[in-house]
């Protein structure tokens, strides 16, 4: 094999073990936000799903008769992460064992693994979970630190009897326990005729705690503080490209500027949808998932204007509260063409 | 760390035992050799003159006998040779004197200074090796408004130009002041990166000291691959591109290198052939790295011995630089008009560089770093897929082959490679529908004849049957042949097993 080297003969040291593991880094504010606020849910949620991921993409590797040398590049852990952190704090064990199975195997490998993938694993195996499990995947935990704790998420074996054995086990319904994110709030209340402005009020909603976290939702999604510290690392070190972030994000803030002015009792205000549900978390680590996104500055902004728009719709238009993972797994289907179409202007023609 | 040699002054090699001077070193068609084994040759002397156009003639590097002239390796990864004339020399190193010093060069027609630099034998030493002289053209149509002095210096671990220009500044800035003087230039740039703030200030002192040269500006640009390359100099100095298909003298530039220009000095104002030239000798496999002043046909062994290596077990050689440079097989070739850099790394290291290829993950960074906006990721899933003709759709062969797009990918694909294996196999897709082509004009032609002949044979018959008209009594006679009348208008095929054996 030394034979036929072709040049260049020196390599620039990256490599795609060190953009995973950038990722997962970026990734760690979030995730200790999420333990602190659900405590051992959360953690054991981070843990079975990573576990899972890797231990599948290690059997289905082998089960294809392929070296399972690409376990060591940390994409099926990175997996792992990304969809727990999109996941309610409860949900029952075996759905998370479900949802991880079905994110490398569906995701992923079916397709021919890294690389391959026309959807972002994660995020495919949160819509299959939405669309199979819509009471479960709605059922926002009360998190900690907001209002008075109903089950105390720092105790071990009351989190552990929960997730393994239901909401019986900790002698309560599951009602009891959650509550509704700001975003199906707003939505429920409108199917009562309630406006948007008034529908927040009565939530107690506040722009600063949405900021920080301290609100009902996925157990990565809450915190826009510490997602957004993730992502400037990822935009210094170069991992991720602005062009999807900004526009994603700039998208459904002009949107919703632009509707909440002409009708603020229908339409949130901007602010509202940027800091509400899963959309920087889908704008920073989703949708620059750079396999299933354009590879071409130009077809990046397309694909993040795209994901605005669809995003900002399915909210305030779809039948459920929350579209950025919707917004998303459409635009990756859309990649091929959009690749083929953003090219840039090759020098001198 | 890689320019390991930029503060070592350049050196000279010794006397080598033998000289290999291969009969092409430039681009364009390959030169005859005009000595007979046993002559005795001068330095600078022509052994071996240019045919066609895009030609430079080749000089004896020393005076010596010429012990033979047979096929040699010369630097090519595939080992490939090409006749060489072998000179032993003589120890002497006599000049051969025919072409005369030229000082007034101003005073001189720039249509003789340009014979004078063809028949030299000057060639692009950047690395391309295209004959200079036809750059050099003073053209009313496509009128040079700016040359600019290329002191970029291509690629990592070379050095060659750098030295060049702190050693030789004065008369690297006659030669670019020939070089205005030939195409009528009325203004020059020398492009330096800000890696070598010696060299600029060694061009600007020069350049001062020169009243006549005000018009000769010194920039500094920020260190950036592939900014030697022509077409990337040219943008970052112009803000101007250079239309696919055209030179830059279609947009009133002309780019020379450094060591180029000292070479068209060396030419016009000594009378030297080129015979020489400026070689980095570095890589982590070289204990003593420098820049060495080489005369063209030395045996790569002998200017690396110089240099300390004389083991080559798990040294990989490269003739270039690490970016563009190709991987030689062996120490036993003789360094070339094209030779600006030879290193030797360890394997180890060059393993580093060549890992494993991991799937594409998408990155785009390839992209990003693509100088001439190509989608890399893209057109090496299509070579690899053999979809040649939609690679070349995204403009494959726009592709110039830095490198920089391998050396970005966190996959470690050697995009590079794909694109030369797309562009290789492209040009035999070519080359076969040529073929098609012309086979399928042959058919076609053969066709025509053969009707044409049919033709030709039926009005004979006509003619003959017509002389000899058959009695009206031989009814079945008549008959017969008014079938064959028939037959020989209405169906010409039937008369086809006659048609092939006239054929044969």
């Amino acid at each position: 094999m030394i034979i036929n080297l072709s040049s260049p003969h020196i390599h620039g040291g990256d490599s795609v073990r060190m953009t995973m593991i950038s990722v997962i880094l970026a990734l760690m504010p979030a995730g200790i936000v999420s333990v602190y606020l659900f405590g051992w849910l959360a953690f054991m949620l981070i843990t079975l799903c990573m576990v899972t991921c890797v231990a599948t993409e290690f059997i289905v590797l082998r089960m294809m008769g392929r070296p399972a040398t690409p376990i060591g590049d940390g994409s099926a852990a990175l997996t792992g992460l990304l969809l727990a952190l999109t996941l309610p704090a409860y949900i029952p064990w075996w759905m998370v064992l479900l949802g991880s199975i079905i994110a490398i195997i569906l995701g992923k490998q079916l397709y021919g693994g890294l690389g391959y993938n026309l959807f972002n694993p994660a995020l495919a195996a949160r819509v299959i979970l939405l669309i199979s499990f819509p009471l479960n995947m709605t059922a926002w935990i009360v998190p900690m630190h907001v209002g008075a704790p109903i089950i105390d998420l720092y105790n071990f074996n009351d989190c552990f009897n929960l997730f393994l054995f239901g909401p019986e086990a900790v002698a309560r319904t599951l009602d009891a326990i959650t509550m509704a994110s700001p975003l199906g709030h707003i939505k429920t209340e409108w199917s009562q005729g309630i406006g948007v402005t008034e529908a927040l009020r009565n939530y107690d909603y506040s722009y600063l705690d949405a900021f920080l976290g301290l609100e009902a939702g996925s157990i990565g999604e809450t915190s826009a503080i510490a997602l957004l510290i993730g992502g400037i690392y990822l935009l210094a070190r170069h991992t991720i490209s602005w062009h999807i972030p900004f526009t994603y994000l700039a998208t459904v803030m002009v949107l919703a500027a632009i509707f909440n002015m002409i009708d603020p009792a229908h339409y949130a205000p901007p602010l509202f949808h940027l800091l509400a549900g899963g959309l920087i978390l889908c704008a920073f680590f989703m949708a620059t998932d750079p396999v299933s996104s354009p590879v071409t500055a130009k077809g990046r902004i397309v694909f993040g204007i795209g994901c605005g728009i669809l995003t900002w719709s399915i909210r305030t238009y779809g039948g459920y509260p929350e579209g950025a993972m919707f917004a998303v797994i459409l635009m990756n289907c859309a990649v091929p063409i959009i690749d083929h179409y953003c090219r840039p202007r090759v020098y001198g023609r | 760390m890689s320019k390991v040699t930029d503060n070592s002054s350049i050196s000279t090699s010794l006397l080598a035992p033998v000289y290999i001077v291969p009969i092409k070193q430039h681009i364009g068609e390959v030169c005859t050799p005009i000595v007979s084994v046993g002559e005795q040759v001068f330095r600078g002397q022509k052994i071996a003159k240019s045919q066609g156009y895009v030609s430079v003639p080749v000089h004896a590097p020393t005076s010596g006998k010429v012990v033979k002239i047979e096929e040699h390796a010369i630097p090519h990864p595939s080992g490939m040779g090409l006749p060489s004339i072998f000179i032993e020399p003589d120890g002497n190193d006599t000049r051969d004197e025919s072409l005369k010093p030229i000082s007034d060069y101003r005073e001189k027609d720039p249509a003789e200074l340009r014979e004078r630099v063809r028949i030299c034998g000057v060639a692009g030493l950047g690395g391309a090796v295209f004959p200079t002289f036809i750059k050099l053209l003073k053209d009313q149509r496509n009128p040079i408004e700016t040359v600019i002095l290329n002191g970029i210096e291509c690629e990592p671990y070379l050095t060659n130009d750098h030295r060049l220009m702190i050693e030789k500044s004065k008369q690297i800035v006659t030669g670019l002041d020939i070089i205005m003087h030939m195409v009528g230039a009325k203004k020059a740039i020398v492009a330096i990166e800000d890696n070598k703030p010696d060299a600029a200030e060694a061009l600007r002192k020069a350049v001062e000291s020169q009243p006549e040269m005000k018009h000769v500006e010194v920039h500094l640009l920020p260190t950036r691959y592939p900014q030697g390359s022509e077409k990337q100099l040219i943008q970052v100095l112009t803000g101007k591109e250079i239309p696919a298909g055209k030179l830059p003298m279609h947009i009133g530039v002309l780019c020379q290198n450094v060591g180029t220009t000292w070479a068209i000095f060396d030419a016009v104002v000594r009378g030297n052939a080129l015979t020489e030239r400026f070689v980095t000798v570095s890589g982590d496999a070289v204990p003593r790295p420098g820049v060495m002043r080489v005369r063209l046909g030395t045996p790569m062994r002998f200017v690396y011995a110089q240099h300390g290596l004389d083991h080559f077990e798990n040294i990989h050689l490269l003739h270039g630089g690490p970016m563009m440079g190709e991987r030689l097989k062996g120490p036993d070739v003789p360094v070339v008009k094209s030779t600006n850099g030879l290193l030797a790394m360890h394997s180890d290291t060059m393993m580093k560089a060549h890992k494993v290829e991991q799937p594409c993950i998408r990155c785009g960074h390839c992209g990003v770093a693509c100088p001439i906006n190509l989608v890399p990721n893209l057109l090496a899933d299509q070579c690899r897929s053999d979809l040649f003709e939609k690679a070349e759709s995204y403009n494959l062969f726009d592709c110039i082959e830095c490198g920089a797009c391998s050396y970005v990918c966190p996959s470690n694909i050697p995009l590079v490679h794909y694109f030369r294996y797309g562009k290789g196999q492209l040009a035999q897709i070519s080359r076969a529908k040529g073929f098609a082509d012309a086979s399928k004009e042959r058919s076609e032609a053969r066709d025509i004849r053969i009707e044409r002949e049919k033709a030709e044979r039926a009005a004979k018959r006509k003619q003959v049957r017509a002389a000899h008209k058959p009695k009206p009594s031989d009814e079945m006679k008549t008959e017969a042949i008014k079938t064959d009348e028939k037959a020989g208008e209405e169906k010409p095929t039937d008369e086809k097993p006659e048609s092939k054996g006239s054929e044969s």
